[in-house]
């Protein structure tokens, strides 16, 4: 047990080292990648023990709040996850951010984002993770705002706070309602009290209404509709980041979230309005990103709806009772989507920060791995049956669907189709066909140090799925023809399409602006909610401000003294009989006031 | 035999005539001798008392023993005082408390 808590300590007392001590010495990126090396063998060592340890955070009347950290399968399994590509990002990010200014704030802030990631896999209860949901919300703000001197980046990290924010709100609301319901905040009280029959015995309405309101916290963390907006603007951060926090790890923390809490209450209180809302808001926003998805031309932001969209499958896999098959896909998504962030990273790096893929193009004959590896883990995005682990994750969350809600099927059959079919023009705009600007014509293939965790992500998405023994995610295939059949039909369709229709362009033949404005959901949130709630809060704050504090506090108080100034100027008359008058006045007061009271 | 009241009431009509004096006259001079007049209405006050407050068939001495003390230091402030009027006119040209008003705010 003391590994674990090496395991916890150790990312924070590094990256307090780092930024403390060490503060400009060159030696800090290697220092938080060979902590992030032995917290990735510490996970393994740890991969499937049992456990709990923690000491008593605050007691207040009969209410313990402890900071313990629980080891079980599931919480084993997502460190390894989390270590694991936190562990390649570090490596990727050695050589992808040597040339920064500020590579040591850069590596100390993924040192406290792995702290804060690890708080939340290993807690034990629900107010030890809320604390680390927020210091997860904290270093993802720092590291989008890594280059805050560009608007854009400063505006994105403040929009990720906002709406992340607004759902810990949520979270924090559900957990309180949660709480009040069962009176336990530890996923071990709360299973208890499942098992003693208290879903069943507790008003429906309000224990739906708390699952609803965390799954508040999930939907701001796990970027899904209508708090989704924030995911591709963080993509302004920097692409190793992006790889780790905004597509394998802490937007899946919503995911982890809801299962942790499904594993403890059981499904039985899933299973009904809050269950469905669940499932459709993932379905909703698997359909809504995908579509998106479609008409991005920035590769990262392609890469950020695509995440959202695969996030908004596993949200409907939890929300369909079927959270195993969510976090399984988790799992593999989290390898196959870092490997595809790296890959848009070496590729972005490689053509001079040229993010637009219509200006890239023919790069496979120019960086061979990188283009092998992206193609794998488009491979594995898209699903190609049996030879990539997206298959299996997919299929399972299909087969969910299919036997949940034939309208959630035929949304993620729609969404597979979609994600074949723009993952196939990302591929075939940004790596095939001729370069269509300098940058990408002088492109080379990058270094080792970069490609080799793209090699390990890349064979890692493809056989990932029969990995997962120690895990026990992965339940063996029961391969029902129609959803195969349904896959793999809009598979083919969705690489056909994107293939014939995209190949040796030169420009978008599809010009949809509703997808490219992203259906307009910025426009709307600016036109409408920070326009007019802006305006209407900064109306109330400058009445609070010029009438309340200035006016009357500041400004009373101001012409307060000044009126009594010039009431006793008055008497400052200069005339010495007019003090001694008032004088023997006060005396006369004085002995009348001894005398007679 | 003046009883006690009698005393103190002259005691009161004398300071009484110094504030009003000192508030009314404009002539510095007046003022200050009727600061001397309050003074001595204090005192005749303190002589009043320690005569109509026996200790044993004897006056107590102590309040007699102030004014001596009062009359000591009147006789020094009415040195410091009128070295300063002489001063103040001096410099001024006049001892009209009006044309005083420097500390005026």
């Amino acid at each position: 047990m003391t590994l674990a808590w090496i395991l916890f300590y150790l990312p924070i007392v590094t990256s307090a080292v780092n930024q403390l001590v060490l503060r400009r010495n060159p030696v800090v990126p290697y220092v938080a990648t060979a902590a992030s090396a032995l917290c990735f063998l510490i996970s393994l060592v740890l991969l499937g023990r049992e456990g709990e340890v923690g000491f008593n955070w605050a007691t207040i009347g009969d209410l313990n709040i402890r900071i313990a950290l629980k080891l079980d399968q599931l919480s084993t399994g997502m460190m390894v996850i989390v270590t694991g590509v936190g562990l390649l990002v570090h490596v990727f990010s050695l050589a992808y951010m040597r040339e920064d200014k500020a590579v040591n704030r850069y590596f100390s802030g993924l040192g406290l984002f792995m702290f804060s990631m690890t708080g939340i896999v290993l807690s034990a209860n629900f107010i030890m993770m809320f604390i680390f949901w927020e210091l997860v919300g904290l270093s993802s703000y720092l590291l989008i705002s890594h280059w805050y001197h560009k608007n854009s980046a400063a505006d994105a990290a403040k929009k990720a706070f906002l709406c992340n924010r607004l759902g810990d709100f949520s979270f924090m609301i559900g957990v309180l309602l949660l709480w009040g319901i069962t009176g336990h905040l530890t996923f071990e009280g709360l299973r208890e009290w499942a098992d003693g029959g208290g879903v069943a015995a507790a008003p429906a309405g309000v224990l739906g209404a708390a699952v609803l309101c965390i799954f508040g916290g999930a939907m701001g963390k796990s970027a899904q509709v209508p708090l989704h907006v924030w995911l591709p603007d963080a993509m302004e951060g920097p692409t190793p980041a992006s790889a780790l926090i905004h597509a394998a790890t802490m937007v899946a923390a919503g995911v982890y979230m809801l299962f942790r809490l499904q594993l403890s209450i059981g499904s039985d209180a899933f299973d009904n309005f809050a269950g469905t809302t669940i499932a459709w808001i993932g379905g909703i926003t698997a359909l809504l990103a995908a579509l998106m998805a479609t008409q991005q031309d920035d590769i990262k932001r392609i890469l950020a709806y695509s995440t959202l969209s695969q996030l908004g499958y596993m949200i409907m896999a939890v929300g369909l009772l079927a959270g195993e098959a969510g976090m399984f896909h988790l799992y593999t998504h989290a390898w196959f989507k870092a490997l595809l962030f790296l890959g848009a990273g070496a590729v972005i790096f490689a053509c001079h920060h040229q993010q637009n893929i219509w200006k890239m193009g023919g790069l496979c004959g120019r960086m061979p791995i990188t283009s092998a590896t992206f193609a794998a883990g488009t491979a594995a995005l898209v699903a190609i049956p049996y030879v990539t682990s997206g298959f299996y994750s997919k299929e399972e969350i299909l087969a969910a669907a299919y036997s949940g809600s034939t309208a959630l099927f035929a949304i993620a059959v729609v969404v597979a189709f979609l994600t074949a079919f723009y993952m196939t023009r990302a591929f075939v705009v940004a790596f095939l066909g001729k370069s269509r600007s300098d940058d990408a014509s002088h492109a080379r293939e990058v270094k080792p140090v970069m490609w080799v965790p793209l090699a390990i992500l890349a064979v890692l998405s493809l056989i990932s799925a029969f990995l997962t023994g120690p895990l026990n995610a992965y339940r063996p295939h029961e391969a029902s023809l129609i959803i195969v059949a349904a896959s793999v039909v809009s598979l083919a369709l969705g690489l056909a399409a994107g293939f014939f229709l995209y190949r040796g362009k030169n420009k978008d033949p599809l010009n949809i602006p509703a997808f490219r404005e992203r259906l307009y959901f910025d426009g709307i949130y600016d036109n409408v909610i920070v326009r007019y709630f802006q305006d209407a809060t900064a109306a109330i704050v400058h009445f609070l401000d010029e009438f309340l504090i200035n006016g009357l506090l500041a400004g009373g108080a101001a012409r307060a003294s000044q009126g009594f100034g010039n009431l006793f100027r008055r008497l400052h008359g200069g005339s010495l009989q007019a003090y001694s008058f008032a004088f023997g006045l006060g005396v006369l007061l004085v002995i009348y006031f001894t005398v007679f009271f | 035999m003046a009883s006690l009241n009698d005393y103190l009431l002259v005691s009161g009509l004398l300071f009484a005539i110094g504030l009003a004096g000192v508030v009314i006259r404009r002539n510095i001079i007046i003022v200050f001798m009727c600061l001397e007049l309050m003074l001595s209405a204090a005192n005749l006050s303190l002589i009043a008392f320690s005569r109509f407050n026996t200790l044993e068939g004897l006056p107590d001495y102590n309040g007699q023993m102030l004014v001596f003390m009062v009359i000591a230091v009147a006789a020094a402030e009415v040195a410091v005082g009128l070295a300063i009027i002489v001063a103040l006119y001096r410099s001024r040209q006049t001892i009209h408390t009006d044309e005083l008003t420097t500390l005026k705010g």
